[in-house]
């Protein structure tokens, strides 16, 4: 990867492919605080370093085979130095006609399609949010587009590029900017730096009720009977007990606030199960779900 | 004659594929097609109605605030507490939303239109002291200049100064267009995807602290939007001007209003509303707003053919991958049988004729330093103009719904699912009309439909053989270079697009045009 601009500066190539996303995802990257996106793309994010974005559909000037070429140019021309994250999940049924990009001879082209050939030649390979890390919303029930999450799509087509799961829908910037930084400052994450899920245990390590403010509530068997109470959320569908993240810590949105914080519920969306198996959202977890409670990972 | 294919149209919300027809130099024919989809009204079936406001947010990371808002009314309405909210969840929800819609339209013009008429590489002569745009000519310099290359060339109008000075804009927006999605959360909880709006009203109570802050985080965009929105806009206007002439489109507007200033009317297309609803066509004559009227047709989209002609409360989603005909996987809504283009020109101009004297008095100054008539503001600038003219009426008259809040007081009341139940769902969405419809039976989602602005504008033809908005402002179009067909991504864009689609430029034979694959 080490390929140095003018000045000595490290370029670090980034294809950013969205398949069957809601853009969410990019939306929260932009939120990123420290550093701003601005530093992360225009100036040397770690000194010396320099997130190079070569493809981007939501914010690149150009449109078009142009950019299409661009983003295949990276592929050919950078093969095994460049990053390659992943938003929204992969349409697959009907021969993916559910998701197309461009066309060729007058076919349109599956984003699978596209997706394999620029996979294959990545350094890595982040997912971004829960439907590209699980299939997510996309591919909740009945599932009606065949979308798989990017691990599967790996491993259904033998691509064997390391793969960092960052889910969320949708995910928070530090989960991502810290992810990519990490990257930069010494290299890939070694396996023990991921859960079971490949997600970095520095985010996704602790439940969200070992850490809730309303924690205390909780263990004194106060529970909120509606909204805008006070008390523990639990009767009202919260999926914090079984939801690992650092949301209650961190917060949202330059720390203003997140969802428990405002009263409303966790829905889990950072789990692999999101959304069928945490809905329906506002209905009571079941006890039997609760034993992960306080024993963290 | 020739064929330009612009796949993907980017800086737009996903997947944008568009064709159309050229012949000396000229637009023939133009078609739009969205080229993903989800399924969500299908996913949707069997759920638990409440979780509509969770899955339906989820269509869109750009807008979630706006569906997050349809979902939540579309549910009170079937609950059959529409008309019961309190004040405090009803100004709640508008704040909410507004700051969702600051935030937006910076974004748009910003990060999303701007490239289009700002050269960016002007930087590079930049000989001041300014740390931010001396960061950026070190960008420059360096020589990898991705995501600003590769690019369309030639038509940049701006001189060196303002191309500089709008860099400098488009940075410091997106610090503001963070600050704007800050504000959303003080009572939204978080971005994207808000999880307080919740059928009964929102699930917090307000407090002095937040309303001070919300104030004050407020005012700093204020500030933005008067001193470098507005003006941006207007310089942009000058230097571009005949783009109030390009893109006129449809001719017919349609708004469903938005920001509930009174909650106690249950109809929603009759509630007193900020921004008004109803339709205008070109002479600014008002027309009142009968949702019976809006029907979706399919002959070009890939549903079935026998599911054409539906309401959206009896639509339904059910895929035809083989259609012959099919060329998008968007409806194609119409009202009255007509085409209707929607968004802020469309809410703008409603409101306009409906005698609002802010909104006339914002409208007309501009018209009156233009020197154009109404008529201009349909076209490409006048989309850009009305939006940025509706970010300011909106950011002004914030502070005082904020301080009509009771800190304290309650914000939601509690409900019954009922066994059986319809409801609808209408906002002006930051893109335009946005209407939810449900159906429910045994307290579980039976049928859910939802047609989108994204819908309307970026429709395909009709049974009617009628091309949809954004194809009727295309067709016509003069196209300078077809190399580099500014005209088309410019009108494209100021649409501000919030869906999978797709854009072509064909000839009636089929053969392209230029770089785009020469045949």
């Amino acid at each position: 990867m080490v390929e140095r601009g003018k000045g000595g500066t490290v370029e670090y190539p980034l294809i950013w492919f969205a398949a069957s996303a809601c853009t969410g995802c990019s939306v929260s990257v932009l939120n990123s605080v420290s550093p701003t996106i601005k530093n992360v793309l225009i100036d040397e994010v770690v000194p010396g370093k320099h997130i190079n974005l070569r493809y981007h559909a939501t914010v690149m000037a150009g449109q078009g085979d142009a950019v299409i070429e661009e983003m295949e140019h990276t592929a050919r021309s950078k093969k095994g130095g460049y990053i390659l994250v992943v938003e929204g999940a992969i349409p697959t049924a009907a021969e993916g006609a559910y998701g197309t990009m461009g066309e060729n001879g007058g076919k349109p082209i599956p984003m699978a399609s596209r997706l394999e050939h620029v996979a294959g030649n990545a350094l890595a390979i982040i997912a971004l949010g829960t439907c590209a890390s699980f299939g997510g919303i996309a591919a909740g029930a009945p599932n009606p587009s065949g979308c798989i999450s990017v691990d599967q799509f790996l491993k259904q087509h033998r691509i064997n590029v390391p793969l960092i799961n960052i889910p969320g829908c949708a995910p928070h910037p530090d989960w991502f900017v810290g992810t990519v930084a990490a990257i930069l400052l010494k290299g890939l994450p070694k396996p023990e730096e991921l859960d079971e899920h490949k997600r970095p245990k520095a985010f996704y390590g602790k439940l969200i009720h070992e850490n809730c403010p309303r924690r205390a509530y909780f263990e004194e068997g106060k529970f909120a009977r509606k909204f805008g109470g006070p008390g523990c959320l639990n009767e009202l569908g919260c999926k914090g007990p079984v939801t690992y993240a650092d949301c209650p810590l961190r917060l949202w949105n330059h720390s203003t606030n997140w969802c428990i914080g405002s009263g409303g519920s966790c829905i889990g969306c950072v789990e692999p199960g999101f959304p069928d198996l945490l809905a329906p959202f506002y209905q009571k977890l079941s006890d039997d779900a609760l034993p992960a409670v306080g024993k963290g990972q | 004659m020739g064929k330009i294919i612009i796949e993907p149209v980017t800086r737009i919300e996903g997947h944008l594929k568009i064709e159309a027809v050229v012949e000396n130099g000229k637009v023939k024919d133009a078609r739009s097609s969205g080229m993903m989809f989800r399924g969500l009204e299908i996913i949707l079936q069997g759920r638990d109605p409440r979780d509509a406001q969770r899955y339906t947010q989820r269509i869109c990371g750009v807008c979630p605030t706006s569906h997050s808002t349809a979902a939540t009314l579309n549910l009170d309405s079937a609950f059959g507490i529409s008309d019961k909210i309190p004040d405090n969840g009803r100004i709640m929800r508008n704040l909410i939303l507004g700051a969702a819609h600051i935030a937006d339209h910076i974004l748009h013009f910003y990060h999303l239109a701007a490239l289009d008429y700002v050269d960016i590489t002007a930087v590079a002569k930049y000989d001041g002291n300014d740390p931010v745009l001396n960061s950026v000519k070190a960008f420059a310099e360096r020589g990898e200049l991705g995501p600003f290359v590769p690019r369309y060339e030639g038509d940049y109008r701006l001189s060196k100064a303002a191309n500089i000075e709008a860099l400098a804009h488009y940075v410091k927006a997106l610090e503001m267009r963070r600050k704007g999605q800050e504000l959303t959360t003080i009572f939204g909880g978080k971005l994207p995807h808000d999880s307080v709006i919740v059928p009964g009203g929102v699930a917090e109570v307000p407090t002095v602290d937040k309303i001070a802050s919300f104030l004050w985080q407020l005012n700093e965009l204020r500030d933005f939007i008067n001193n470098v929105y507005l003006p941006d806009v207007m310089m942009v206007a000058e230097a571009y001007s005949d783009y109030f002439g390009i893109g006129a489109g449809c001719g017919n507007l349609l708004s469903y209003g938005s920001f509930d200033l009174d909650g106690k009317s249950p109809d929603l297309a009759r509630r007193e509303r900020f921004m008004k609803q109803g339709t205008v066509s070109a002479d600014l004559k008002l027309g009142q707003l009968d949702t019976q009227k809006i029907m979706e047709y399919v002959k070009y989209s890939w549903y079935e053919d026998s599911t054409s002609r539906k309401h959206p409360a009896s639509g339904e989603t059910r895929p035809d991958l083989k259609k012959k005909a099919g060329y998008s996987w968007i409806k194609a809504p119409r009202y009255d049988g007509k085409v209707y283009e929607v968004g802020p020109l469309a809410r703008v101009a409603v409101t306009y004729a409906s005698g609002n004297p802010t909104v006339k008095a914002l409208v007309d100054s501009t018209l009156s330093r233009f020197k154009a008539s109404p008529k201009a503001l349909f076209s490409v600038l006048g989309r850009h103009a009305a939006r940025a003219l509706y970010t300011k009426a909106l950011a002004d008259s914030m502070p005082a719904w904020l301080l009509q809040l009771k800190p304290g007081e309650p914000a939601y009341i509690d409900y019954q699912i009922p066994e059986q139940s319809t409801g609808m769902g209408l906002i002006d969405g930051a893109r335009g009309a946005l209407g939810h419809w449900v159906e429910i039976k045994d307290k579980k989602i039976a049928n859910y439909q939802c047609v989108v602005p994204s819908t309307w504008n970026l429709s395909p033809r009709d049974d009617n053989e009628q091309p949809g908005p954004v194809e009727q402002a295309i067709i016509g179009t003069k196209v300078k270079d077809e190399n580099n067909p500014f005209e088309i991504v410019r009108i494209v864009r100021s649409f501000d697009p919030c869906i999978a689609c797709a854009v072509h430029l064909i000839t009636p034979k089929g053969s392209e045009l230029g770089r785009f694959r020469v045949s």
